[in-house]
């Protein structure tokens, strides 16, 4: 059977999913009203009162916030309509993952190693004049592209999204809002994978703007907290921020290309690379540029990844999928698709390259000093992705996507990790109050120790692989700099001390958490700490795909996540410039390439030493750092005051306070002045009343007939009887015409 | 009868203003009934439209021409081409929307308030397939009469004010309307010795730029209040607040679209030059630019529910008119297509308002919150209208939005990037507005007991959701149905620009 034509069907699983849980979710799960839809205050007033007594529960009037409705009173059943919603929509992405495994084995097999499969067009407007002086037609297809690039993201977002949906099930049997979560959860994967299956930048944006639409109703899931509202909010607003670059970068591809469609730019750029290669900061350097600015926000990089920590707002399984794995990388995935125009446009890069150094290591040193667990995880995911961001920008869009990859692994295992003990704590997520979990969650420390090791960068575990050929591509790259490699190398030291502190502080020494608590700590259920380990033998296993260069005695197949890429980093777009390069493999290299190795995997295990030393052999210690440098310790703890930043000049100043502005003239002045005319007319009209009622009035009483006569029309005007008004309009109207037209 | 569709579409409201006449007043039910059987009607009538409308042809179909008064040189002269198709079909679907949402909402004089919907939709129609200036000018008239007693009799506190507002301020707009098409009247006779209102004769007059561009003026302060544009909105937040909630989805679904279809029928192809006049130009993408963030910012800090929608149309409608003055293909047909999305999304937005404002009398955003939790269906279609709105991709929003500012681009790419920013903006202050009132807890004992969305309320909602993903996901229908008519338009004010389909230019020598 060829599933290549049918790789149309791989969304829409999910898509049916979640519009199964639109419609029919609310049978499937019937919900009682929330036991926490009520605020606390108000619930107190009313129950005693005898009409409102019935619809607040005891619970309500003194509920904490607790992270998912966790009910410690013990597990009751979950009724089999539940699990049968759980286990569809887990089942619409198995299905999707198995079609798109069958379709990329099918793939390799061809000739191209490229197929795409056109639905129709979707949009197909109306003639365009193009910047070269032609026209053609607005158009953009729903058509799906599967090519080694969108094979990759393909088998990673259904595959690790199935886990997800897998361990969710038993994340969230005991939430209200079951079937919303695990419709949200579908609807985000077919958008993902719309994204990544998209043949055209228009279609990619619907991925876009959908799994940014996803990820706002997931942070938001625990609507009734305030916090998880603005949450998502913010999310989507910063996000949209960068979707503004992105509708921008889409135009101007189209009034430059004349279309959006990725095959065809390529072979346009490939077949005419001197009609596109101008100047600097030429059509193709702001293309280039703003698809970056879209992905600064998508995929959280400075200046706009304040969203992305507070996003941890939402259900644990949501920040593994969606803001760690697929969603977040899209902008790599963007960039990658995108490397053709990159190429030409080489001014644009040594930004990419430094905005990515610049958010890994600002976002590695926030998560030295944070104690919410999963907020660690959350900046070391800002952080992991400015590696990638790194890795793209030194122009090695494979190494980019292969950190993609691997990190999907271990940041999904982690943050799935985090979701374990954060059940097995009882909600408690603030890692002051942990320690000591080792042997009381074994499946759960053991994968999160592999998961750890491996974003260390430890050698034979995927991370390190990845993360030392970004390294090694900075220094060897045309496009790289030691400057880079330094600020790479300084955060890949944080990030093994940072991930281990957090290890020490859950998982090692005494425990501190109340009696209550550690009496209820107990492993998570088969369904949630199986996912875990197959998460945790991927992050072990990836990275063998791609081990590095200087690995020459390896087979290829240990090199084949390069070789597997080449049809589409590989393209070289031949300029003048790019003429000079050559890629020599020297000897000199190789013995570079080994030294680097040896130098970051030295950092890293520092890194590790010193976490030991702070947290295992002299607790405590940390807190004279602390006291050593409190201005460092509230800088780092405010967030180098982004966020304040924002809050107080953008959202406070700028547009609310704009908009009061704004609203306050609009009264006083735009519609001042209507009012304004409106007394003019009044007042005129007064004074005529008063000549004709004093003036007038007094004399022949014919003529204060005539006038007043004359002034039924202005009277009229204040009456209110406006369609005589119109009448009389009309009539004039008729008279006047009469009167011209015998002329 | 095939041969007079227009004509039965525009007078069935009459016959069910005269069914209704016949009605006691006494009997409420039979009232509603024989309204909503006459809404559906109307609607069920002008659905023929759709499968027999021909694209190929270009110019107008189902033509009825006939002396109306001849001395004058008036004509009842009725015609559809691809804009007015879409147009008249917004205004039959939401007129019978309007009519079906008003079932539980109002009580008294419902004779009276029944009969003013159908002459509303009366009016409205005969707007969009009049082909004769004087006939046009009559309806759009008409219009004001029925919308001034719908707010003056059933609306909230401040309805006297703001029903006299809505109703000098739009008749000083027709004022200033009547001298343009006198002039125009006369221009022709000077021309061709005879006296025409006949907008497709009228278009063979060649006048100075100086006489397009006073023309084009008056003109234009019509139809900028009517749409409205900055600085000419500010009766459009009272109009519609103090309206009743049927009388705010007219308005904003169709009403406004008076003007804008005025830009597109008559300041354009009538007046090419004074249009693409590079001052002209810039003053009114100027102004609507202004709009769409001035709208934007001035909605984020409401506190009155409903007017933060009827600001927000300020903010939308500011993209129609950006779409016209770009005066190119996918800027027209981008703004024609957007007029229709913001009568789906932002009439969604008002009668969501209604549904809320039925069940608790008051439009303080600060009064609800936590509604998510009694009424999950109602936050579901508010979520999708306000998506909708937002311009999220798949639904129709995004699709005019993005068809304007690539037709924006391609003229000037700075337009765009103002328009970007209102999209943004735009998200902002409905992502707002709905966490206010769906999310967080409940705090209002009175909203603890809300019934959520009845079969008939939803019934009212399903078609325009239906609507909305029909061309959010096949839009391309849309664009079919506007080429002819567009490529028409962007001949006249940019001629010899974009290769016109050879039929066009076989008619313009038709025509002559």
């Amino acid at each position: 059977m060829n599933v290549l034509d049918s790789i149309w069907l791989i969304p829409i699983f999910p898509l049916l999913g979640a519009a199964l849980m639109l419609f029919a979710g609310r049978y499937l799960d019937p919900q009682p009203m929330s036991d926490v839809a009520i605020d606390p205050a108000l619930a107190e007033e009313l129950k005693d009162d005898p009409e409102y007594k019935h619809l607040v529960s005891p619970a309500t009037a003194h509920h904490g916030h607790d992270d998912h409705g966790h009910d410690d009173h013990g597990h009751y059943h979950v009724p089999p309509t539940r699990k049968f919603v759980g286990y569809l929509c887990a089942g619409a992405v198995l299905l999707s993952f198995l079609v798109s495994l069958t379709a990329v084995i099918q793939l390799a097999g061809t000739e191209s190693r490229s197929h795409e499969v056109v639905l129709y067009d979707w949009l197909s407007a109306l003639p365009m004049a193009l910047t070269n002086g032609q026209t053609v037609t607005l158009s953009a297809q729903l058509g799906f592209l599967l090519d080694p690039l969108s094979a990759v993201m393909l088998l990673v977002v259904s595959g690790i999204g199935f886990l997800i949906h897998v361990y969710s099930t038993g994340y969230m049997a005991h939430d209200n809002g079951y079937y919303r979560f695990f419709g949200y959860l579908n609807l985000f994967v077919f958008f993902m994978l719309t994204l990544v299956l998209a043949n055209n930048y228009l279609l990619l944006f619907v991925g876009w703007e959908g799994v940014g639409l996803c990820s706002y109703l997931l942070i938001g899931f625990y609507f009734h907290k305030k916090s998880a509202g603005n949450a998502g909010n913010k999310a989507f607003l910063v996000n949209r921020i960068g979707d503004a670059g992105f509708l921008l970068a889409t135009m101007l591809v189209f009034v430059t290309f004349g279309t959006v469609r990725f095959t065809e730019i390529t072979s346009a750029v490939l077949h005419h690379p001197e009609a596109y290669a101008t100047a600097a900061w030429g059509s193709i350097g702001v293309i280039c540029l703003l698809y970056f600015f879209a992905s600064t926000g998508k995929s959280a990089q400075f200046p706009l990844f304040v969203w992305l920590p507070d996003a941890m707002e939402g259900p644990t399984p949501v920040s593994a999928l969606i803001h760690a794995a697929t969603m977040v990388t899209a902008g790599v995935y963007l960039l990658a698709r995108s490397n053709v125009l990159f190429q030409l446009a080489p001014e644009v890069s040594p930004i990419v390259a430094s905005i990515g150094a610049l958010t890994a290591i600002m976002a590695a040193s926030i998560a030295l000093v944070q104690t919410d667990i999963k907020r660690v995880l959350a900046y070391s995911t800002v952080s992991q992705l400015g590696f990638m961001f790194l890795a793209a920008g030194v122009g090695a869009y494979w190494v980019a996507v292969f950190h993609v990859v691997t990190h999907a692994f271990f940041k999904a295992l982690l943050f799935l990790g985090s979701g374990s003990v954060i059940h097995a704590m009882g909600g408690q997520q603030d890692m002051r109050h942990m320690g000591g979990l080792k042997d009381k969650i074994p499946v759960t420390f053991r994968t999160m120790f592999i998961g750890s090791l491996a974003i260390a960068g430890i050698p034979g575990l995927a991370g390190f692989f990845s993360k030392d050929e970004i390294l090694w591509q900075t220094v060897s790259s045309p496009l790289g700099s030691n400057v880079l490699y330094v600020v790479g190398l300084g955060t890949a030291g944080l990030t093994a001390f940072y991930m281990w502190r957090m290890m020490f502080l859950t998982f090692y020494g005494k425990p501190r958490m109340d009696e209550h608590t550690a009496a209820h700590v107990h492993e998570s259920p088969a369904v949630m700490t199986l996912p875990l380990s197959i998460l945790a033998a991927g992050s072990i296993l990836v990275g063998w795909l791609g081990v590095p260069a200087a690995w020459s005695a390896l087979p290829s197949f240990f090199h084949s996540f390069e070789h597997w890429l080449h049809p589409i980093t590989g393209i070289v777009v031949q300029t003048v410039e790019h003429a000079a390069e050559g890629h020599a493999e020297s000897h000199d290299h190789v013995v570079l390439e080994w030294g680097l190795m040896l130098l970051s995997v030295t950092i890293a295990v520092i890194g590790i030493a010193i976490a030991r030393w702070f947290y295992i052999q002299n607790p405590g210690k940390s807190q004279n750092v602390q006291q050593a440098a409190p201005g460092l310790h509230r800088f780092l703890d405010n967030k180098w005051y982004l966020d304040a930043f924002y809050n107080h000049f953008i959202v406070r100043r700028l547009v609310l306070g704009g908009g009061h502005l704004l609203t306050r003239l609009d009264a006083k002045v735009v519609d001042g002045g209507v009012n304004g005319a409106a007394w003019l007319t009044r007042r005129i009209s007064q004074i005529s009343m008063w000549w004709d009622s004093r003036v007038v009035d007094g004399a022949v009483g014919l003529s204060a007939f005539l006038v007043r006569a004359a002034s039924i029309p202005i009277r009229f005007a204040q009456s209110g009887s406006m369609q005589v008004y119109a009448l009389v309009i009309v009539l004039g109207l008729v008279v006047i015409i009469g009167v011209y037209g015998r002329f | 009868m095939a041969n007079h569709l227009l004509s039965i579409i525009l007078l069935t409201p009459l016959v069910g203003l005269l069914v209704l006449f016949c009605v006691p007043s006494s009997n409420k039910q039979a009232l509603r009934l024989v309204a909503n059987v006459a809404g559906l009607c109307g609607f069920l009538i002008s659905l023929p439209l759709v499968f027999r409308f021909d694209r190929t042809i270009v110019g107008y179909q189902f033509l009825e021409d006939v002396d109306w008064i001849p001395f004058l040189g008036v004509r009842y002269h009725l015609g559809l081409d691809g804009i007015s198709l879409l147009l008249v079909m917004l205004t039959t679907l939401t007129g019978f929307l309007a009519i079906l949402s008003s079932w539980n909402a109002i009580h008294d004089r419902l004779k009276m308030y029944y009969s003013m919907l159908l002459l509303l939709q009366i009016g409205m129609i005969g707007v969009f397939l009049s082909l004769d200036f004087f006939l046009f000018y009559v309806f759009w008239e008409i219009v004001l009469v029925p919308m001034y007693f719908l707010i003056g009799l059933w609306g909230g506190p401040r309805k006297l004010y703001a029903a006299l507002k809505f109703f000098l301020y739009t008749l000083t707009g027709s004022v200033l309307m009547l001298i343009a098409m006198l002039v125009l009247y006369f221009q022709h006779h000077a021309q061709f010795g005879v006296y025409t209102f006949d907008i497709e004769k009228l278009l063979q007059l060649s006048m100075p730029l100086a006489t397009q561009q006073w023309v084009f003026w008056l003109l234009f302060i019509a139809f900028s209040i009517k749409v409205p544009m900055f600085p000419f909105h500010t009766w459009l937040p009272d109009a519609h607040t103090e309206a009743p909630t049927a009388g705010s989805l007219i308005l904003a679904a169709v009403l406004l679209k008076m003007g804008t279809y005025g830009f597109v029928r008559f300041s354009l192809p009538l007046l090419p030059d004074a249009a693409s006049t590079a001052v002209i130009v810039q003053v009114v993408v100027g102004l609507s630019l202004l709009g769409i963030l001035y709208g934007a910012f001035v909605s984020l800090v409401q506190k009155d529910w409903k007017k933060l929608v009827a600001y927000s149309s300020v903010s939308h409608l500011g993209f129609c008119t950006l779409g016209i003055f770009a005066l190119n293909p996918n800027g027209i047909s981008g703004s024609i297509l957007q007029q229709i999305n913001h009568g789906i999304s932002t009439g969604m937005l008002f009668l969501i308002v209604g549904v809320v404002y039925e069940r608790r009398h008051t439009r303080e955003i600060s009064d609800y919150g936590g509604l998510a939790h009694v009424m999950p269906k109602f936050a579901t279609v508010f979520a999708f209208a306000m998506l909708s709105s937002a311009g999220l991709p798949l639904l129709n929003g995004f699709v005019g939005e993005f068809t304007i500012l690539q037709g924006a681009f391609e003229r000037n790419p700075w337009w765009a990037v103002v328009g970007v920013l209102g999209i943004v903006f735009g998200a902002a202050y409905l992502l707002w507005l709905f966490q206010r009132t769906m999310l967080g807890q409940i705090t209002h004992k009175e909203n603890l007991r809300l019934p959520d969305l009845s079969l008939r309320e939803l019934v009212v909602f399903a078609p325009l959701i239906a609507w909305a993903l029909w061309i959010g996901i096949y839009p391309k229908p849309y664009f079919d149905v506007l080429e002819a008519p567009v490529m028409r338009i962007v001949e006249r004010v940019q001629p010899g620009v974009y290769p016109a389909p050879d039929a066009l230019r076989t008619v313009e020598v038709a025509n002559q």
